[in-house]
């Protein structure tokens, strides 16, 4: 997808006046914390959980040449194919390749954050295959020609008015009068008008949550079944996942999926966990006859050794963005890329490139709450500043900025010159106040004081006034 | 150790920036609070900025020559302590990873290691339970998210405040979610801090309280600025001046 995080200002304030995107945003504020902070506070144990789960994925990350062998190993021996795909465009043409080799027309998907990651559908379009998103929210964006504003929830930026306006618009061959009024009433027309594409589809493609090394699974969870249908019912599967999604086995899967779905949506499990190995078996009684593995490395490699390696131990639950104030402002389109708040601040920069996104890792108040959230407890903010330290050291950041800290910082790092500018600062500011207690405009503060007042200094710094006292007392006591 | 007890701890004061240019009764509320609980306060003169603008734009080496100017303005005392969360958080936090495998790196970790915020201090090193003050009305209380995160500030400054006489301390909604002050944030992305603080000041509007308080100066003269704005009358102050019974003009409200 083309990337507008170079305009995260723009795409701020374009949002920030979207009444519609702004009244969607309510619900995240609100619906996420409350559940995930229900679910959490019903298990004593869940920050033991979370530790375990961290240890897990670094373990993982220390030695995953060796895991990613292994799995692939075990993916053959199931009868699967695995390929390998070092760059988004290696990605996509293994994909391409295999679904010409089937014959596709129509491609089923589930939800996957790396599809998108890839540019997978807008691909597949331009090569002539149809792409048809089966996941709720995924199918909703696909109608709209948008792109997922949350990684868990896609549409959350839109609200059910919207949604019966373009299912009425695209399903034309519905009744018109018909009663579109509830979530659910939009949810079983959804649901009625993919069942036929399930069976039409010559590929289907999922992501996964995991991959597990000891088995040689793909896994699943999602709370609709689309998923299931999706890799059942064509004759090939393709799953398309990132090397940081394995995990050793099937017992490290499940510790993690203890947090997952409790940090994701405050549920102590999704609906569906689906394992998947290999394609069908003689005498199964369901299952592709084709089972594709893509490992798509897309820069993450070149993350592991560095201070964003941590990034790597990420599941895609989305709290850090459901707690995020910048998200709750802004929305997910407004970050520009695939993925929005503190993770996609974090993991933009890697992917796309800091050059694109460095407004990303500013955005941010350092707030902690993303990282006080997350279940693999992620330093976000500190990776945040990481970024910043590279931008700054690139000399990336406007000039204004860099020149202006530079002088700040000369005298903030020596005291005598600092407390004779500080003395006359006062005077300067009130030079613009007068004697009223705050100012309503401030040159050079233009960014504060467009939305709000900023509180005058009193007479003379703390510092002044308390040489003063002491010399006074010890004039008292002379 | 009843001797350790009995020795009055030599405290030295690290006023902020903000307290020192935009508002100096913090400091001396600090002052009157600590020499309350039993400590000798001194304020180093050559104490400057804790480094976070620095810091928090990616600027790492100008950030090492403030930190160094700070932990040697305070080395000799028994505790340095700040009336913020996020200046506190900055010294005892952040100022160690500064100086992993240097030659400071010891230094900055005797440093960290008796760096305290003013409300922790207070309650859980000096054993202050309750304090002699009052202030009619009710005051709702914000938690900074630096205090709150990173030093676990929250029950400290309430129970303190749950002994001012004539004080009801109404909770906000959220009274744990940020201002959207973020230091440097605030000017570099205007209006994404805007929707944040007006977010805020509902919900402070909404509690029903005449008095905002909360422990960093930088969220409140980002809530003052905003509440003054939008015409609210809610006078907002410094948790410590509201405990130390200092009762001047509210900020953005006094003669300068």
């Amino acid at each position: 997808m083309q990337i507008t995080s170079p305009e995260f200002k723009k795409n701020a304030r374009s949002a920030l006046s979207d009444t519609q995107l702004q009244k969607a945003l309510g619900h995240v504020r609100t619906g996420f914390i409350d559940k995930r902070q229900a679910s959490v506070d019903a298990l004593p144990e869940f920050d033991e959980l979370r530790d375990s789960a961290r240890a897990i994925k670094d373990h993982t990350l220390a030695h995953l040449d060796l895991y990613l062998e292994r799995y692939e190993e075990k993916v053959k021996s199931a009868g699967g194919y695995v390929h390998w795909a070092e760059t988004a465009e290696d990605a996509r043409s293994v994909i391409l390749d295999i679904c010409r080799a089937a014959g596709a027309r129509t491609v089923t998907k589930g939800k996957s954050m790396i599809t998108e990651e890839i540019g997978l559908n807008e691909f597949f379009e331009k090569e002539g295959v149809r792409p048809v998103e089966t996941d709720l929210g995924e199918y909703i964006i696909q109608l709209r020609g948008e792109h997922p504003s949350h990684i868990i929830a896609p549409a959350v930026h839109l609200n059910k008015e919207q949604v019966e306006a373009d299912f009425r618009r695209v399903h034309d061959h519905l009744r018109p009068n018909r009663d579109l009024s509830e979530p659910e009433s939009l949810l079983a027309e959804a649901r009625r008008v993919l069942r036929s594409e399930y069976f039409t589809a010559d590929v289907g493609i999922t992501g996964a949550n995991f991959l597990v090394a000891e088995t040689g699974s793909s896994v699943i969870v999602t709370n609709e079944g689309n998923g299931d249908l999706t890799q059942t019912l064509p004759r090939v599967h393709v799953v398309v996942a990132s090397i940081e999604k394995v995990v050793p086995t099937l017992e490290d899967m499940s510790q993690i999926l203890r947090v997952l779905a409790r940090s994701a949506t405050g549920q102590d499990m999704s609906v569906y966990t689906t394992v998947s190995t290999g394609p069908r078996r003689p005498g199964d009684p369901d299952g592709p006859d084709e089972y594709h593995v893509v490992l798509l490395d897309n820069g993450r490699s070149s993350m592991l050794g560095t201070e964003f390696q941590d990034m790597l131990r990420c599941i895609r639950c989305g709290a850090c963005m459901n707690h995020c104030p910048i998200y709750h402002a802004v929305g997910g389109h407004a970050y520009g890329w695939v993925y929005p708040g503190p993770m996609g601040a974090v993991l933009t920069p890697s992917l796309a490139g800091i050059d694109k996104s460095g407004h990303l890792p500013n955005a941010s108040t350092f707030c902690g709450r993303c990282e006080a959230v997350c279940p693999m407890k992620i330093p976000l903010p500190k990776m945040m500043r990481h970024w910043r330290e590279r931008e700054f050291a690139r000399g990336l950041n406007p000039a204004t900025q860099r020149y202006g800290l530079r002088a700040w910082a000369l005298f903030a790092s020596r005291p005598r010159l600092y407390h004779l500018a500080a003395s006359f600062a006062i005077p300067a500011l009130s030079f613009f106040t007068g004697r009223r207690p705050r100012f309503r405009y401030l040159p050079f503060a233009g960014g504060w004081t467009r939305h709000r007042d900023l509180p005058a200094p009193e007479n003379r710094t703390f510092l002044q006034q308390w040489r003063s006292r002491q010399a006074a007392k010890q004039e008292a006591q002379a | 150790m009843k001797q350790e007890i009995s020795k009055r701890p030599r405290v030295g004061l690290f006023v902020t920036c903000l307290v020192d240019l935009f508002r100096p009764s913090v400091g001396f509320a600090s002052v009157k609070l600590l020499e309350k609980a039993g400590c000798d306060v001194e304020v180093p003169m050559a104490q400057t900025c804790c480094g976070q603008p620095a810091y928090n734009s990616g600027d790492r080496a100008d950030t090492i020559a403030i930190a160094k100017n700070t932990i040697k303005a305070f080395e000799e005392y028994d505790y340095i302590v700040a009336p913020s969360g996020s200046c506190a958080g900055m010294l005892k936090k952040h100022y160690p990873l500064l100086f992993k495998e240097s030659a400071w790196e010891e230094r900055a970790e005797a440093f960290s290691a008796r760096v305290h915020e003013l409300m922790s201090f207070l309650v859980d090193v000096m054993g202050v339970e309750r304090v002699e003050a009052a202030h009619e009305g009710n005051v709702t209380y914000h938690d900074s998210c630096s205090g709150l995160r990173e030093l676990g500030i929250q029950e400290q400054p309430r129970r303190l405040l749950s002994s001012v006489s004539g004080l009801q301390l109404k909770e906000m909604r959220d009274p744990d979610v940020c201002c959207g002050f973020g230091g440097t944030f605030c000017v570099k992305y205007p209006d994404i801090s805007n929707k944040i603080v007006a977010e805020k000041t509902d919900n402070i509007r909404a509690s029903g309280a005449d008095t905002l308080l909360a422990g960093d100066l930088g969220c409140l003269m980002n809530m003052a600025g905003k509440l003054q704005r939008e015409g609210a009358e809610v006078n907002v102050r410094h948790v410590a001046e509201v405990l130390a019974g200092m009762d001047g003009p509210a900020i953005g409200k006094g003669e300068s």
